[in-house]
């Protein structure tokens, strides 16, 4: 046989083409719309679970959980991988394809676009019918699209505000006057006056959803919304200049500490654990870090409420609920439900309330439950009665984009706020009709 | 009879011509399905995915659109954009690169004792992965614990912290900082390469000459060095143009975009925004401009190594 180039180019053309037949232009199998109903039987097999690291359940409660599971459910392996809030999205999108996981955890703002792509199942015709009337409704808002389930809630979620109460008793603050914004803002003044923290507030305002999260807040605590009732992105008007504003001069004031606009919610974590900032917004489960003896230096000092209030006199916390979704190239659905069902049960989730709030209402009211974690569970009570939710559309990250660096451009001072706001919309808006 | 014993040797010539050429496809086979594998087939789905509008990744049947994800990604000012901020990566990087390298290399080169713990020392940055280096500059420039702000606070240079990558310009230039931290070693020790290669007698007869450290440097080693550098221009401008780990680590393209590189808006594209159309059109516009660089490159090296010859 005479291996001539033109041979093994001929051949290599031959084997591209093998590979590229019977592949669609993404590689993707035609996607499935919904997972059927359970067929019953004993379920078997390893379930691919993609989680989040930073928030909520830590890795260890984690592989309590799933030993706890698997003593009932000896045939099903739970495989999960943690990775960083900043990269669960594209990584549920490159596994998508491929079917890597069975099940991903998804924030909820993504619901619509992971609907509308087919990348996870509608799983209404399993959800049992309790759901709807015993589940928080923030935390259904995450499993929720279109009027169908399309995902199963993980745990409700809001930003809590978190305060260092020695730093406050030193300046003479009392507790009851930090509700409101204003009340913060004139507490943060008072201990930078008195040289007990140079930057008394850090925020999370790192080009990254933390910011929007932050602007939520905000937003809703100055009486916005991010659109009209139509659909159209309108955090331009008074209410989300009001809140910009703010933003901006609490920076330019050095209220706010200056390396807020590189931070993270781990970073404000760590401000508040060293002592040297007294305020700042976070998820629930920073009260048990702040805590932790081993590295946190506030511990026993912290106090924690629902977000302050804003010129509206509301107080919405930002939704910031998770689900779990069924890929819609996973291989073991019913097994994929099976472990679902399990994390979702009151009786897995109240003894992790120290992690995570259970997604469940009747926790809310049992003794043995709240005193868990008492003082997450009376400030998660007032702010989970009110929330403001991030826009639920197709392309929220695009909008998110936007908007994230449209904020940082004022905070920078590289555009005034309405210039910047202006922006934001009319570049968000044309992103929602793309 | 006569033909048969003219024709056997050259059956044998050729008998043993065509083992030896089937033995070298064998040889080769392996690195042929590998690089058909992660290099051939990946680039023929990237451009196959950039003429369809995908923006699912599961899409089965996207629409064809042509040219339509070229003309959308040429026309966007944000593209435009990404590659200004790429452009002043690569050319700062390689200034800084090429000159630090340099000058560690001629340092490494010259007559000292320990040169060979030296040698060795400056070699642990570039064995560090991108993502432990990223993450090692990413506290030093941390505003609230950073090891930069203590430095300089101790020094009495600053008196408050200052929040190094909280400015756009300020950020860049820091992670080229970063970045060049890790890859001028790698510099340095091409250019050390080409610097033990040139003939001590060409020094011993400039010294007999009377020429001085700054005229041996320049009529001597700067143009023997002209090939090493001229590689290493080659590969370090390549890499930086394709500069996405440091930024996704340290700044995720923030503060306000300012380092928001091709290759980072091209991943926001594709899998942030699910853009896979325009995010595959991006990487192809990536790989042509580092395609003309490198021809651009080897050209002139070729011109330097005739030059020399």
């Amino acid at each position: 046989m005479n291996l001539s180039r033109r041979t093994v180019l001929l051949t290599g053309g031959a084997l591209a083409a093998a590979a590229v037949a019977g592949c669609s232009v993404t590689g993707a199998p035609a996607p499935v719309a919904s997972s059927p109903a359970a067929s019953g039987g004993t379920l078997s097999g390893t379930v691919n679970i993609l989680l989040m690291k930073q928030a909520g359940w830590t890795e260890s409660d984690w592989a309590g959980v799933i030993t706890n599971f698997t003593k009932t459910n000896p045939g099903i392996t739970i495989n999960p991988t943690f990775v960083a809030y900043e990269a669960l999205h594209d990584k549920i999108v490159a596994a998508a394809a491929a079917g890597t996981f069975d099940i991903v955890l998804m924030d909820v703002i993504w619901p619509p676009e992971f609907a509308e792509k087919k990348m996870i199942l509608d799983v209404t015709d399993r959800v049992p019918s309790n759901w709807k009337t015993d589940m928080l409704g923030g935390a259904l808002q995450a499993a929720e699209y279109k009027g169908r389930f399309v995902g199963a809630p993980q745990v409700p979620s809001t930003k809590l505000f978190f305060y260092n109460k020695d730093l406050m008793s030193q300046a003479g603050v009392a507790e009851d006057s930090i509700t409101s914004w204003d009340g913060v803002m004139a507490a943060a003044k008072a201990i930078k006056d008195k040289g007990l923290s140079k930057h008394p507030i850090a925020w999370s305002w790192a080009q990254a959803e933390a910011v929007i999260c932050d602007f939520a807040q905000l937003l809703g605590a100055f009486g916005g919304t991010f659109t009209d009732d139509s659909g159209q992105l309108n955090f331009n008007n008074t209410a989300g200049q009001q809140t910009l504003q703010f933003m901006v001069d609490s920076l330019k004031s050095g209220i706010t500490h200056p390396g807020s606009p590189t931070f993270l919610e781990d970073d404000v974590s760590k401000a508040l654990q060293s002592g040297e900032v007294a305020f700042g917004l976070n998820w629930e489960s920073t009260f048990r870090d702040l805590n932790d003896t081993k590295t946190s230096k506030v511990a026993g000092k912290m106090g924690v409420s629902a977000t302050p209030t804003g010129s509206s006199g509301k107080r919405p916390g930002v939704n910031g609920a998770m689900a779990y979704a069924i890929s819609s190239g996973s291989k073991n659905v019913d097994a994929a439900w099976k472990v679902i069902e399990y994390v979702t049960s009151r009786e897995v989730q109240d003894p992790l309330a120290k992690s995570s709030m259970p997604n469940w209402t009747a926790s809310f009211s049992d003794p043995a439950v709240v005193k868990i974690n008492p003082e997450v569970f009376a400030a998660c009570k007032v702010a989970y009665a009110d929330s403001i939710l991030r826009p639920q559309v197709v392309n929220y990250n695009k909008v998110s984009a936007l908007l994230q660096v449209e904020i940082q451009n004022a905070l920078l001072g590289n555009k005034s706020v309405k210039a910047a706001l202006d922006d934001a919309v009319s570049q968000g808006n044309a992103a929602l009709a793309g | 009879m006569t033909t048969q014993t003219v024709r056997t040797p050259r059956r044998r010539r050729s008998a043993t011509s065509q083992v030896q050429t089937r033995f070298a496809w064998l040889l080769l086979a392996p690195a042929i399905l590998t690089v058909f594998g992660v290099v051939l087939y990946p680039l023929y789905r990237t451009v196959l995915v950039s003429l369809f509008d995908v923006r699912s990744a599961v899409d089965p049947a996207p629409a064809f659109v042509g040219v339509g994800n070229y003309v959308a990604m040429l026309t966007s000012a944000s593209v435009w954009a990404a590659l200004g901020r790429t452009l002043y990566f690569t050319v700062v990087s390689l200034l800084i690169e090429v000159t630090l390298g340099l000058g560690l290399a001629l340092l490494l080169n010259a007559p000292m004792r320990f040169r060979w713990l030296f040698r060795t020392a400056i070699v642990i940055p570039w064995a560090l992965p991108t993502i432990v280096n990223a993450a090692m500059w990413k506290g030093i420039y941390n505003a609230q614990y950073g090891a930069l702000n203590a430095l300089l606070t101790q020094l009495g240079v600053i008196h408050d912290y200052v929040p190094w990558l909280a400015d756009p310009w300020r950020a860049m230039n820091l992670v080229i900082i970063a970045d060049a931290w890790k890859t001028t070693p790698l510099v340095a020790f091409f250019l050390l390469a080409g610097l033990t290669s040139i003939p001590t007698e060409l020094y011993e007869a400039a010294e007999v000459d009377g020429l001085g450290w700054w005229k041996r440097f320049y009529a001597i080693t700067l143009p023997m060095l002209v090939p090493a550098i001229s590689i290493v221009v080659v590969l370090r401008t390549v890499e930086a143009f394709k500069v996405f780990d440091i930024i996704y680590a340290m700044t995720r393209g923030g503060p306000a975009n300012g380092t928001a590189v091709i290759s980072y808006y091209t991943y926001q594209t594709a899998f942030s925004d699910q853009n896979f159309g325009i995010g595959s059109a991006m990487a192809m516009l990536i790989v042509l401009i580092i395609a003309i660089l490198c021809m651009f490159y080897l050209r002139l090296i070729r011109k330097s190594e005739m030059s020399l010859l």
